[in-house]
């Protein structure tokens, strides 16, 4: 699932860092980490420059599990993306 | 004579007589003696002060009734009355029971908890890892509570791009277990990363169904992670217990479920800058050592540039030693350069000049006397010659008179008449006309 790929690949960009900062990896693994260092900070950038989500509601209809939009009780609430 | 009764004939009527006086009853007492033999029947004994009865609870019953019973627990139940012929004893057929009194649900609570702990449902070591990013959150619990108002706006801040869905269940009453355990099942089966299971604040009974035996089982059951989120942070239920983490509320599950995008943010940021300087610090380091390396390979650009520094060198010391040779044939100059400079005739052009200027000072002195004394002499031929000067007789009253053409009129013969004339006096000059002519040797007859 992409999103426990963002937790590996924030621990990768620190586990790549942490190796780096410690100095003693010849040039080209250095260069090589540097590149996937770099792709690895753009992926997680961009997971969280995502802004939109789904709610869904579960409902069981004819035994089988549908899933349709849900509009909370209060639809005047102001959703959190407004706030923000 | 009465009728002789046999005992069975007896024991038949009290079996009779007390099984339908006694249908339904309620019966409060304390339990003691209790047994449970290997068919998982409860036997004891119900008492109060004075008095006590025989009771049984069937297994299916045993099971049902979600607490244990033991002895010294205070109980309400209600039965029938049972007649046992074979020993001549009859006892309380227990359906349902209730502990009796203050903390009867505590009771419950601390029972069921004991067992489950006994039996490893709340154990770490099963506990599963909650996901530090779900991208899917599934919610059990009433679509219309606060509880999913509270989470739906705190994820949505913390973090807007976690998909969710809210499987619904009532969270308290009878219907309420059943519906959660099928929640959770839902959730599973159609895939998410996380589940809460949430109900906002309640009394005890409220919350009651979360110390629910089936609930827990299914909280255990679930492949998917559980954070339980029931009631107020001094609420403590089962479903907390086998939950694979608890949160005090809703609104910390949702603190708890989903990472702070901005601290996310600020976290990558920060690690990219690190990787570019670390790289940035590596590639310098390597070209400083590089740089060293290049030097020790004896580059034959730089034997020229040493060739090329010792030509230098030499160069210098040539062009040195050629001044030095110089200044020593200089030096042996000194001498007649000396004899030179006393022979020198500066001393006599010095002499000479002096005395030029002497006399020049003299000369000027002569002439300046020369001249003042011709200044006095042409003072004096200056005033001799005023006394001669026509202009002299004019201050005396002549005039001179003159035609246009500045010829002097000595003659009357000279002017016409009409003719114009200028004539000066002393101070200055007029013009007049000629009116008669008298030729006279008198005076000439001007008019004005």
């Amino acid at each position: 699932m992409a999103e426990k790929k963002f937790e590996k690949a924030l621990e990768e960009l620190e586990g790549i860092v942490k190796k780096m900062e410690e100095g003693n990896m010849p040039l080209d693994e250095s260069l090589k980490a540097f590149e996937e260092g770099i792709k690895l900070s753009r992926f997680c950038a961009e997971r969280l420059d995502e802004a939109e989500r789904k709610v869904n509601i579960l409902l069981r209809e004819d035994d089988t599990l549908q899933l349709r939009p849900f509009e909370g009780r209060d639809g005047d609430d102001k959703t959190p993306e407004d706030i923000a | 004579m009465e009728k002789i009764l046999t005992v069975t004939q007896l024991t038949q009527a009290i079996k009779y007589f007390l099984e339908t006086s006694f249908d339904v009853i309620w019966v409060t007492g304390e339990i003691s003696n209790l047994r449970r033999p290997a068919s998982g029947h409860v036997y004891c004994t119900l008492k109060d002060e004075a008095s006590q009865i025989r009771a049984v609870a069937f297994k299916g019953t045993a099971e049902k009734i979600g607490f244990d019973l033991e002895d010294g627990m205070k109980i309400i139940c209600r039965g029938r009355l049972n007649v046992y012929p074979a020993r001549g004893e009859y006892q309380l057929i227990i359906d349902t029971a209730e502990p009796r009194g203050l903390g009867a649900l505590q009771m419950a609570f601390d029972q069921l908890k004991g067992r489950l702990e006994e039996e490893g449902l709340f154990d770490p070591s099963h506990k599963k890892k909650i996901p530090f990013l779900p991208g899917k959150i599934g919610i059990v619990t009433s679509p219309s509570g606060a509880a999913i108002r509270d989470i739906l706006n705190i994820t949505g801040r913390r973090f807007p791009a976690v998909d969710i869905i809210i499987a619904p269940a009532a969270v308290q009453g009878t219907q309420a277990p059943p519906e959660i355990c099928a929640a959770i099942a839902d959730l599973n089966a159609i895939g998410v990363d996380v589940i809460i299971v949430a109900r906002g604040g309640g009394s005890l009974e409220d919350l009651f169904c979360f110390n629910d035996e089936r609930v827990a089982r299914s909280i255990y059951a679930s492949r998917v992670p559980i954070m339980s989120a029931v009631g107020h942070e001094i609420d403590f239920t089962i479903a907390d217990f086998v939950a694979d983490l608890r949160a005090p509320t809703p609104s910390a599950a949702a603190e708890l479920v989903v990472p702070d995008r901005r601290d996310l943010i600020e976290r990558t940021k920060r690690l990219r800058s690190r990787l570019i300087h670390t790289c940035d610090m590596l590639l310098r380091e390597l070209k400083t050592r590089l740089v060293f390396v290049a030097e020790g390979l004896r580059d034959p650009r730089g034997r020229i540039a040493d060739l090329r520094m010792g030509l230098d060198d030499r160069y210098a010391r040539l062009t040195g030693g050629m001044r030095h040779i110089l200044a020593i044939r200089e030096s042996s100059f000194l001498p007649i350069r000396r004899i030179l400079m006393r022979l020198t005739p500066v001393a006599q052009v010095r002499e000479l000049r002096r005395r030029s200027e002497d006399m020049k000072g003299e000369l000027e002195t002569r002439v300046r006397f020369f001249i003042d004394t011709l200044r006095d002499r042409l003072q004096r031929d200056m005033s001799l010659l005023d006394t001669l000067s026509p202009l002299s007789v004019l201050r005396r009253g002549f005039g001179i008179v003159r035609l246009p053409d500045g010829t002097i009129v000595r003659d009357v013969r000279m002017l016409t008449v009409n003719g114009s004339v200028s004539v000066k006096v002393s101070s200055g000059n007029f013009k007049a006309r000629v009116t008669t002519i008298s030729q006279e040797h008198d005076d000439g007859g001007k008019e004005i």
